[in-house]
């Protein structure tokens, strides 16, 4: 006992325990600060997961190109836990991603990026983008066609940067094409220099936190004055303060441990996703798209106009960052509470309905051509004149069907055409499918006269 | 003109040598010192910076080399028929495996004419399909669509598909150009 007392002495004494951590630890924060603040933990929570769970991983990935696919079957199929690693992987990862964004929404709903808390919003934002990008190059280090796909992708929308584009593509993809030298540069950034970004920018936010305090929940009338505020605060911590370990901490462990169940829980319920084809970039029968948090972007792409989408790619991205950096500088002062700020709450209710609805929308693609439509079997046809049951086989065969939806069957881009015999004529139909337009190309140089006339033969028995 | 009377203070007021061991500082010797020591930790980070900012910028300063595959012979083409032809790209290392392939769509338009377009959508890149029975190319990612000569029908394709060069190459052997995975840039 007394030898164990003198080890904990001599630790105590080299390595300033009692006198530099235990105080950190016990630094006074705001009380009343309740639920409402566990979201920040719990990304940290989230992260030190992905660390440990991505670590294992790395024991049994084979990061070239050649055969990474092949490790990724070998750990879903065969390593030990190595299924449940992948998927809690997966799943930690949209955890983080969902927390990180609770997180931000609250301190813009709490307005707690005002003074003096301006850079721990700023490195907030760099974190959120730091995030995303580890999700992304994540989900390609799959390497399966998916990942590969991703990764022209990527390359494309890097593209649209003015001047540089082509050669930031390049870069991105480590060459001209696809190829050995692309996976190993995912790699090295998912496992080495985003992570050390994040280490280094996750210390920063965090001992900005000890500098400037946690922010105090707002009260509708108390107003932000950076002459007065740090005042102010210091004698409410003195008057009111409770150390944050553990009368705050508990309720970050809690939460952040439930997370950690919940994440876990889900992996092993619903396991990593299906990893897809083999990653030949001559493999073009595959549907490339993104996990789940990427989805609002993905549908975004999809629905621009057309015109103005190559310069949206590179606009939209640079006009949100500066936004957000700029948004504690152009409000750091004055009114806290979301019940003053209606405006903030509304933008907030906005973005998140926004990107609820993009990724609705980006889960089921109607953009998409439906390749597997098959024609419509004769009992929905419903006719013995030949000249219609010719039109709707044309109406498979041509691709129509990939598009527009006839009695439940097929694609969604186009409007249906289960009822079209009563909206149009024979005429309109034949202006319509010779010219298209808007979504639909002008099927005039790629249809006879003859399959026209059974085309709209076949339409105008929808009725 | 204040910096300047800072500048010349050392010399108006010249320092005896044993500045150091006498407590005054000897600032002829500490400005040199922070310049050696600045300078050459500048000189160090400079020789790591050479070759790892090369190894980062690699794929922008090596030579990126075309070279033509042979993708079929005349037999496998009759004219007017598009395929899906795959290649190997020009430049594949010992690890790249199956992702060194690339694929065009080749058409054989007359018996010494062909056309091969890029399977990378001009929108985001995702690979295009030629759907025969329609006479277009579709991509499933976005919905773009293309005619069969490469031209934009719809959807949000900013531009055509890309071409690739095809030849001839002896009595029957039909070669392809590998070219660079096509990037449409802001402008386009």
């Amino acid at each position: 006992m007394k030898i164990l007392r003198s080890i904990w002495a001599w630790l105590d004494d080299r390595l300033g325990i009692s006198d530099t951590l235990l105080p950190l630890a016990r630094h006074p924060v705001p009380p009343g600060a309740k639920w409402s603040y566990v979201f920040g933990s719990a990304t940290l929570f989230c992260l030190i997961l992905q660390v440990v769970t991505g670590v294992a991983l790395t024991l049994l990935y084979q990061p070239t190109s050649s055969e990474a696919y092949k490790s990724l079957q070998f750990i879903s199929h065969q390593a030990v836990f190595g299924r449940s690693l992948r998927a809690i992987h997966y799943f930690g990862a949209s955890g983080m991603v969902l927390m990180v964004g609770i997180h931000m929404l609250r301190v813009y709903i709490t307005a707690s990026y005002k003074f003096p808390r301006e850079m721990s919003w700023i490195s907030g934002v760099f974190l959120l983008f730091l995030t995303l990008a580890m999700g992304f190059t994540g989900q390609l280090l799959r390497w399966d066609s998916n990942g590969v796909w991703s990764a022209v992708v990527a390359a494309e929308q890097v593209g649209r940067v003015p001047v540089i584009g082509t050669y930031a593509a390049r870069l991105l993809l480590g060459g001209d094409t696809i190829g050995g030298q692309s996976l190993s540069r995912f790699y090295s950034y998912h496992t080495l220099l985003f992570p050390a970004l994040l280490f280094g920018l996750v210390g920063f936010h965090l001992y900005l936190v000890l500098r400037n305090g946690v922010s105090e929940p707002p009260v509708p009338g108390r107003l932000v004055d950076p002459k007065t505020y740090r005042q102010q605060y210091q004698a409410m911590l003195k008057k009111v303060g409770v150390p944050f370990w553990p009368y705050a901490a508990w309720r970050d462990i809690l939460f952040g441990s439930a997370t950690i169940i919940a994440i876990i829980g889900l992996a092993l319920i619903y396991g990593p996703p299906e990893l897809t084809q083999p990653p030949s970039p001559a493999t073009i029968y595959t549907n490339p798209a993104p996990d789940w948090y990427l989805l609002p972007v993905f549908a975004l792409f999809a629905l621009m106009p057309a015109k103005i989408e190559s310069v949206v790619i590179f606009v939209g991205p640079v006009l949100t960052v500066l936004v957000l950096l700029a948004l504690p500088f152009m409000a750091s002062s004055g009114e806290r509470s979301p019940l003053r700020r209606p405006w903030a709450v509304f933008g907030s209710v906005c973005v998140v309905v926004f990107m609820v609805a993009l990724l609705r929308l980006g889960l089921q693609a109607p953009w998409s051509p439906k390749f597997d439509a098959k024609a419509l079997p004769p009992t929905l046809v419903h006719s013995a004149d030949p000249l219609v049951l010719k039109g709707a086989g044309l109406f498979a065969n041509k691709g129509c069907l990939y598009c527009h939806l006839v009695n439940g069957h097929g694609g969604h881009r186009g409007p249906e055409l289960t009822e079209v015999g009563r909206r149009l004529t024979p005429g309109e139909l034949r202006i319509r499918i010779v010219n298209g337009g808007g979504n639909m190309p002008a099927y005039g140089g790629v249809i006879s006269e003859k399959e026209l006339a059974a085309v709209i033969a076949f339409l105008e028995t929808r009725k | 003109m204040s910096n300047e009377a800072n500048a010349a203070a050392p010399d108006a007021a010249p320092t005896p040598p044993d500045a150091a061991e006498a407590h005054v500082p000897d600032e002829p010797r500490r400005d040199f010192l922070i310049k050696l020591s600045l300078g050459l930790g500048g000189v160090a980070a400079l020789a790591v910076g050479v070759p790892v900012v090369s190894a980062v910028l690699a794929p922008l300063l090596q030579k990126n080399p075309q070279a033509w595959r042979k993708v079929g012979t005349l037999t496998d083409f009759p004219v007017g028929s598009t395929h899906l032809v795959k290649f190997e790209n020009a430049d594949p290392v010992a690890w790249s495996g199956v992702s060194s392939e690339s694929a065009a769509w080749l058409r054989r338009d007359s018996e010494t004419t062909f056309t091969a377009f890029s399977v990378n959508c001009s929108h985001l890149g995702c690979p295009v399909r030629w759907e025969q029975g329609a006479g277009l190319f579709m991509c499933p990612c976005h919905g773009g669509i293309y005619y069969k000569d490469g031209s934009v029908a719809a959807g949000p394709p900013p531009q055509g598909l890309t071409q690739y060069k095809i030849r001839v190459n002896g009595p029957h052997d039909v070669e392809l150009l590998t070219a660079p995975i096509p990037i449409t840039n802001i402008t386009s």
